[in-house]
This record gives structure tokens, sequence and C-alpha cells, in this order.
């Protein structure tokens, strides 16, 4: 058990590890000081309303690594979780403004409005995959060009409400559409927040990632979905259709991709405008590398990520380095972390195959002594008789 | 004479075991040499560090009077060691040429490739040895015994005197091995040395000047053809009597489990692989089908376990027609299927053993409940028996199967699909590459579900499995069933014959 905590934790640590390392060397030649840059960072990101922010930002991460891993399940690479989402809170902001419902109703019809749409968006890559063997990397970049400068452009302009800021906007979501932040609750155990307000979308993806757990490892589709992952052939012979388990987990990924937009929308903006977070998408596929697509390293890695990206501003404001120092930074964790990962699992397996074939020695030693018995008594009686 | 190789201490170690153990070998020139062993015993891995693919830890070498120390095969290549590997390393959509010539084509001035000078060398290593091929036919076209003659001329070309063969007669039907033979003593006659790894007795004991026997990672013994028997040899190899795959007493009842009428069906290029297969299993029988790979046996799995449409005829279990049946609907139904190729079809190689032995039981108690979730503990514990009634070695269930011996994944499987419970149990191959202890254990298991009442589909390629576990033998070729056989008269000689379509007799006699 202590073995398995130690395999779990060594790589992500050592990736976290060399990454400082040689961040600190980048930082060097940018002509800082690391030690310096490394204190504002901690002091900045260890307060509250930074910690606040982080969640704020790991929250969408969390949803984008999630929609990610359901695909890495099984060997299916989304990439397309971009314009899934961004087409789904469009459409999502839009309907909800459209409508006007009881609180708790009005938001559930926005988040299944957007499920909907991640889900049919990323199920046009599943049913190209199924029926005409596209490839889902090739189909999921493409939707993602057509989502994103294709179909929201022509709805904004169809749909664009002009107002006096210039920016390009959809009307707003009616407030019985909104979710209340959580800074009550936090409050119960922290001093007062200023300027900062909880997203109280941080309980669904809480919620996503029980289901994701429970689905992935505790259902017969889940096993179905890993079992076409690991070995496709395999499973077609265990009684698994390949092409259902291919629309199953785009749709699956689709729909909570579709969530990814859903904090800011509902916490925050409650309009889909021109400045409407981009990239989380792309973000969510180093989440899930990071996280292993394992629930509990998703959270991890979307907090680690969403933390180095809003505790960052403070190195540009005390002129430490430009904040592009963290995209190094971020960029050099995914990549340890990945060959640690590799180098740990090919240990774990070592030890694991001489494990197994001790037990068979030892197995062997006791057949050898049996035959040898055998043939003891068979000698005995052979002189006897 | 003087010794082509001498190797002297051998020993090799893998974290956990020791595949080689102080192995001593003296291969005299122009002899050929036969190592014999289970499978683990350690013949592969000897062969590997003779030809350089692995180094050896402790122990020398001696080629031709020099000692060696290889650090890639290319340095045994070059001192005229030359190997043939059990599975074949062609590529397909090569020529015959361009195979044999690939790594060490000869040059003209210029570095273009001197295509007619490799013809004119290949067609004299032809008549030489009497390896007949044509050097422009495409690889993908030739059948295994030629593809196998490919590889040797390959080796041959490169210089070899000292060839390995590597279980060269596994993929061979009798025919083929016949030429084989016949082609190695005339590669003897010419001055080569062969050292040939086999553990079919009868073969050893044909060709071989020398044997040497290998067990549990050391010599046991070396001895000449003239002085043992076949019996002799199985004891040393295995220490104790050979296990022999005959069924007993016939428990076969009038009662129809499965049946195919005039069943046909297409590969996936849309070329037909089953031509009107007509065939019943009853309960308590134990159906073989023997036939050259490729004549359709694979298609004809496929089609039993609905991964492969019919395209006329039928297939019904007990008195239903599966038509439309998916896997997973005929698997509840109680068909049970030992894969030929258990890494690629039958194990998920990084997942835990009892994850593995629920794959293809996902939806079934104990494994599920309500058809929808896991019970991951009633699942470890119906593993766990698994694991101890079909004696797996292993630490325990939450290993990954990939870390288990191709014997013990073999039994695991075999375990699982029996534990079921099954009417029908397609075995294809089931002691395809697993040592004779774990060969007798799967016989046994065999046995049992014959017993117990299961209609069996046993697919082989050891005829001497087929016809001592079989209750009936059909004879599949170009996707007919071509014959029916009494296995109590055939012998594996005639069965080749039926098998490469030299005899023919009509089947339901």
């Amino acid at each position: 058990m202590r073995r398995k905590l130690f395999y779990a934790l060594a790589a992500p640590l050592a990736a976290v590890g060399v990454a400082v390392v040689i961040s600190s060397i980048v930082l060097l030649f940018a002509g800082a000081n690391p030690l310096d840059a490394y204190q504002n960072m901690w002091e900045f990101g260890t307060r509250l309303e930074t910690l606040i922010a982080t969640l704020n930002r790991a929250t969408p991460l969390y949803l984008s690594g999630v929609a990610v891993a359901i695909g890495f399940r099984m060997n299916l690479f989304n990439i397309g979780v971009e314009g899934q989402y961004i087409l789904a809170a469009i459409v999502a902001a839009k309907v909800g403004a459209e409508i006007n419902l009881p609180p708790v109703l009005h938001v559930t019809v926005i988040i299944a409005t957007a499920m909907a749409v991640g889900a049919f968006w990323a199920g046009i890559a599943g049913y190209l995959k199924v029926t005409r063997n596209v490839h889902e990397v090739i189909s999921t970049i493409m939707l993602n060009a057509i989502a994103v400068s294709g179909v929201v452009s022509y709805l904004l302009g169809v749909w664009d409400v002009p107002d006096e800021s210039l920016d390009t906007a959809l009307p707003a979501i009616p407030e019985s559409g909104w979710m209340p932040p959580l800074n009550n609750i936090v409050e119960l155990f922290t001093q007062e927040i200023k300027r900062v307000e909880l997203w109280g979308f941080l309980l669904v993806a809480v919620a996503v990632g029980v289901l994701y757990h429970f689905l992935i490892n505790r259902t017969r589709i889940g096993f179905d979905l890993r079992a076409s992952g690991e070995n496709p052939t395999a499973a077609q012979v265990s009684g698994t259709d390949p092409k259902r388990m291919i629309m199953a987990a785009m749709l699956l990924g689709g729909a909570v991709a579709g969530l990814v937009g859903l904090p800011e929308l509902l916490g925050d903006s409650h309009a889909y405008n021109l400045r409407f977070t981009r990239n989380l998408g792309f973000n969510g596929i180093a989440v899930a590398l990071l996280g292993r697509n394992n629930p509990i390293g998703i959270a991890i890695g979307a907090f680690v990520i969403g933390w180095l990206d809003r505790a960052s501003g403070v190195l540009e404001v005390r002129g430490d380095a430009p904040r592009e120092i963290v995209a190094i930074m971020t960029g050099v964790i995914i990549l340890a972390a990945v060959v640690a990962y590799a180098v740990v699992e090919r240990k774990r397996r070592a030890e694991e195959a001489s494990a197994a074939a001790a037990a068979t020695a030892s197995a062997k030693e006791e057949q050898e002594a049996w035959r040898a018995e055998q043939k003891q008594v068979g000698d005995g009686e052979g002189g006897g008789s | 004479m003087a010794s082509a190789v001498l190797l002297e201490g051998i020993t090799k170690r893998f974290p956990g075991v020791i595949a080689n153990d102080g192995v001593n070998l003296d291969v005299a020139e122009g002899e050929i040499h036969a190592i014999c062993g289970e499978n683990g015993a350690g013949k592969s891995t000897l062969m590997k560090i003779l030809y350089g693919m692995q180094p050896a830890d402790e122990g020398r070498m001696v080629v031709n009077g020099e000692e060696v120390v290889f650090s890639s095969p290319k340095e045994a290549i070059d001192i005229g060691i030359g190997m043939v590997h059990q599975h074949f390393m062609l590529a397909d959509n090569l020529t015959v040429l361009e195979n044999i010539i690939l790594g060490s084509e000869p040059t003209m001035r210029g570095g273009r490739i001197d295509f007619d000078e490799a013809r004119e060398h290949i067609i004299e290593v032809g008549k030489d040895y009497g390896l007949t091929v044509d050097p422009d036919d495409l690889v993908e076209t030739l059948e295994v015994g030629e593809r196998q003659r490919v590889e040797i001329i390959k080796v041959l070309f490169r210089g070899a005197k000292i060839l390995i063969l590597d279980e060269p007669t596994a993929v061979l039907v009798p025919q083929e091995v016949e030429e084989l033979f016949r082609n190695m003593r005339e590669l003897k006659a010419e001055g080569h040395t062969i050292i040939f790894i086999d553990h079919k007795l009868d073969e050893v004991l044909e060709i071989a000047d020398t044997i040497t026997v290998i067990r549990a990672g050391k010599t046991i013994d070396t001895v000449k053809p003239e002085n043992v028997t076949a019996r002799d040899l199985a004891e040393l190899m295995v220490g104790s009597e050979l296990p022999t795959p005959e069924t007993r007493e016939s428990t076969v009842t009038d009662h129809i489990v499965i049946e195919a009428i005039d069943a046909c069906a297409d590969d996936d290029t849309g070329s037909r692989k089953m031509r009107g297969v007509t065939m019943k299993v009853h309960k308590g029988e134990i159906l073989g089908i023997a036939g050259v790979e490729g004549n359709g046996q694979a298609e004809f799995v496929e089609a039993l376990m609905g991964m492969r449409p019919l395209t006329s005829g039928s297939i019904s279990l007990e008195g239903v027609r599966m038509k439309g049946w998916g896997t997973r609907r005929r698997r509840e139904a109680g068909i049970g299927y030992i894969p030929e190729d258990r890494t690629r079809r039958g194990l998920l190689a990084g997942f835990p053993l009892w994850e593995n032995d629920m794959l293809g039981h996902q939806s079934m108690e104990p494994f599920v409940k309500n058809g929808f979730w896991i019970q991951p503990d009633a699942a470890r514990e119906h593993t766990k028996q698994v694991v101890e009634q079909f004696d797996v070695r292993t630490p325990s269930v939450d290993v990954a199967a990939h870390a288990l011996s191709g014997g013990n994944q073999q039994k695991l499987i075999v375990g699982k699909e029996m534990a079921a419970d099954l009417k029908v149990l397609i075995a294809a191959h089931p002691t395809r590459g697993i040592d004779v202890g774990a060969q007798a254990a799967v016989w046994e298991e065999l046995r049992h579900a014959r017993a117990a009442g299961l209609a069996v589909i046993l697919i082989s390629a050891d005829l001497e499995e087929l016809i001592g576990l079989s209750d009936r033998l059909v004879v599949m070729l170009r996707g007919e069933l071509v014959a029916e056989l009494d296995p109590s008269e055939v012998t594996p000689r005639d069965l080749g014959s039926y098998m490469t379509g030299a005899a023919v007799r009509g089947g339901g006699s």
C-alpha cells in the first residue's frame, strides 16, 4: 500500500523538481533572481484572494481535463474540447438569455443545453470515425476551426446586440440563471474575502469528478471503455461493440466539454462576449496528461496549472520577469511529468514481473521436489516387487 | 571433429529468474545439433546470447576456435552465424529478392543496388541447397514453408556457416517438415553447421546428429539419437513422464448443441473464406478442426462468436438461429472462447488479473450487479478461485496480466472461460506457446469440459493434440470441410495429406 502511494507521488514530485531547476536557469538567463521571483510568487500566491482566483481558474481546467481524459481512457485523442466548449457556451448563453424560468430550473436548462451542444459537436467527430474511419485528431482539429472561427462568428453576427462599449456581446442571462458565489461558505473558515467571488460552479465540477470516477471504475460501460482503450481486439472478443464505445466516449467527453465555459458564464460574465476565456480546451489536454486521467490527479493538475497562471501576474508587476516565464514552467512541468511517469511505470512493471516470476519459480521448485518424491516412491515400489 | 561453437558456463539472469544457469554446449563443425527443452527452459535465451542479441552475465563463447564476445547480432553475422527466427521477419510488400538483400545490399559504383548480381547469387544458393524460390515473387503471396526458405536464404546470403533455427517446424505441416529436413541435410553436406531448437521429439530423433537437453536453465545431458528413444528424451526434458493428450471413454450424447448449416462468410477484404460449412457438435463431444492456417478457421471462429456476419447459411445454438446476435449476447447464451492469440485477443495486459477475469463476463454475475455496477470484491473472490483451481502462479489477483508468464496467462484465460456457465467452448490453439506442464493442465481442463457436457470445438495446429483429444475430426481446406475422420484411426501424416489437399475424402461419413 505504501509502495503504491510512493509510485503515485514519485513522478509528479520529480516533475515539479525538474521544472523548478529548469525555470531557475531560464530566470537567471532573463536576468532575474530566481529566489526572489519564487518568493514573490509564493507570497502573492498564498493570499486568500489568489487562491480563490486559482480555484476559479482550476474549475474549468478540471472539467476540460476530465473531458479529455474520457477520450484518453479509450485511446481517443479528443483535441476538440476547445471548439466544443466555446460553441456550447455561446449557445447556452443565448438560450439562457432568451428564457425566463425559476432559479434552479433556469440554471439546469442552461447546463443541459451546454452539455447537449458539446456532445453534438464531439459526436460529429465520433460519427466520422465510426462510419468513415476519419482519425479523431484530424476531425476535432477541423471542428475546432469550424466552431471557433466559423459558427461562433456567424452566430455572434446574427445574434449580436450592439452596445455602447464597442464589445460584441450577447444579451445577458437574467439573474435567475446565475450561479451564486460560494464566498459565504469559504468565509466560515477564513477571513473576509475581498474583491473576488468563488464561482459556484466549483460544486458541479466536484460532482463531475465523482461521477467520472464511478463511471470509469465502477460501471460496466466504464470497464468496456477502458478495455477498448487498452486492447480493442480483446474488448471486441469480450463482446464490446467498438463503434458504440467510440460514440459513447466522444459523446460523454463532449458533454463534459460543454460545461467548461459555464463557470465563467454563470458565475461572472453572465453573457458571452469577446473577453470570454479561450484555450481552456487545449490546457485541458495538459491537465489530463498531468493528472494521468485520474479524477484526483486531474484536480491536482488543474490546481497547479491554475495557480501558476494566477500567481504569475506578480512577476511582471514586481519586475522580476515577464509572466511568459510561467508558460515555460508549465511546459517543462508537463514534459517532465510525462517522462517521469514513463520511468516510474517501467520500474513498477519490472518489480511486478519479478514478483510474478518469483511466485512461479518457487512453485517450480515445489513441483521438482514433488516429482523427485514421486520418483522415490516409484523406485521404492519397483525395488520391493 | 573441431567444435564450431563451444559454450561454457553460460549464465543469464533476469529479475527474479535465472534463464540460463551455467549452460554448456559443444557443437561440432558440420553437424546438425538439436537443443531440446520445455518452453521456458532457456533455449531461446541461450540462442539469443549466441546470436549477440543479449549479453551473457557469465561464461565464455568460442566460435571456430576463437573466443568471442558479441555486443550486437551484427558481430555474430560478421563471423558467420545466422539465425532464422520462429516468427519470420519479412516485409510482406517487398519481393523475395528485396527481402533477402535488405540490409546487406550489393552495390555498384555510385551506391546503386546491383539487383542482377543479387538475383544470380540467390538462384545459385537455391540450386546448391535445393532451396527453390522465385526471387521476384511478392512475399505476401508465399506459403509458410516458402517464407521459411526465404529466411534461410537470407541468412546464407549474408555468408553464414553456422545456422540457428528457432523452432523451424512449429509452423509447418508434416510434408513441409520433410522438405525442410531435406534442405537441412543438403546444407550439412555442404559443410554448414546447424543448431536447431525443437521440442517435437520424433523430429529431433530423425534429423539431429547430436541432441542437448536443457531443463530449467541447466544442461541436463548431451546424447546421440541412436542411443535414446523419444520416451527417454521426454523424461530428460521434463524430469518425469511426458503427459499425452488422450481422452478416455466417450461422453458423446446425441443432443446437438451447436450446428452450422451451409454457412458462408467473407474476410475483411471481401474475399470468400467460408464456403458452405456444415457441422454439428453434440453435448459432451470435442470436435477437432484441422487445417493449415488461413483456410477459413479464423473466420469460422469469428462467425461463431458473432464478430463476423454470415453472408448466407446459419449457425444455431440449441436449435435457435443466432442471426443478428452480437458477441455479448452469444457469450451470455453460454458460448466461451479461448482465443488463438492471447496477447492480442484475450488479455488486457496492463489490467489486474481480476479485471481480466471479468473480460467477456462484464455483463454477468458475480462481476456486476444489475448488469451495470462492477463488484470488485466479488470479482476478486471469483478470480482467486480461478487462480487456485487452475493453478495460475501469481503473487496476487491484483498484479497486471503482463507480469505473468505465457503459460500462466493461458491458464488464466482457460480458467476464466471454463469457470463460466457454458454450453459451448471454442478453443483455438489452446496450448500454443506454453510449456509441457501447462499444456497438460489445459488438456485436462478440456477433458473436464467434455465430461461436464460441453460441446467443444477445438482448433489446433498441433496434430497430436487434435488426434488425442477429439471425438471427431474435420479438415478445413480453402473454406470447406473436406473430410471427416475418426481420430482413433488417423495418423498425423494422413491428416497432413488432407490438410494440404493431397488426399480427398468426402465428409459426413
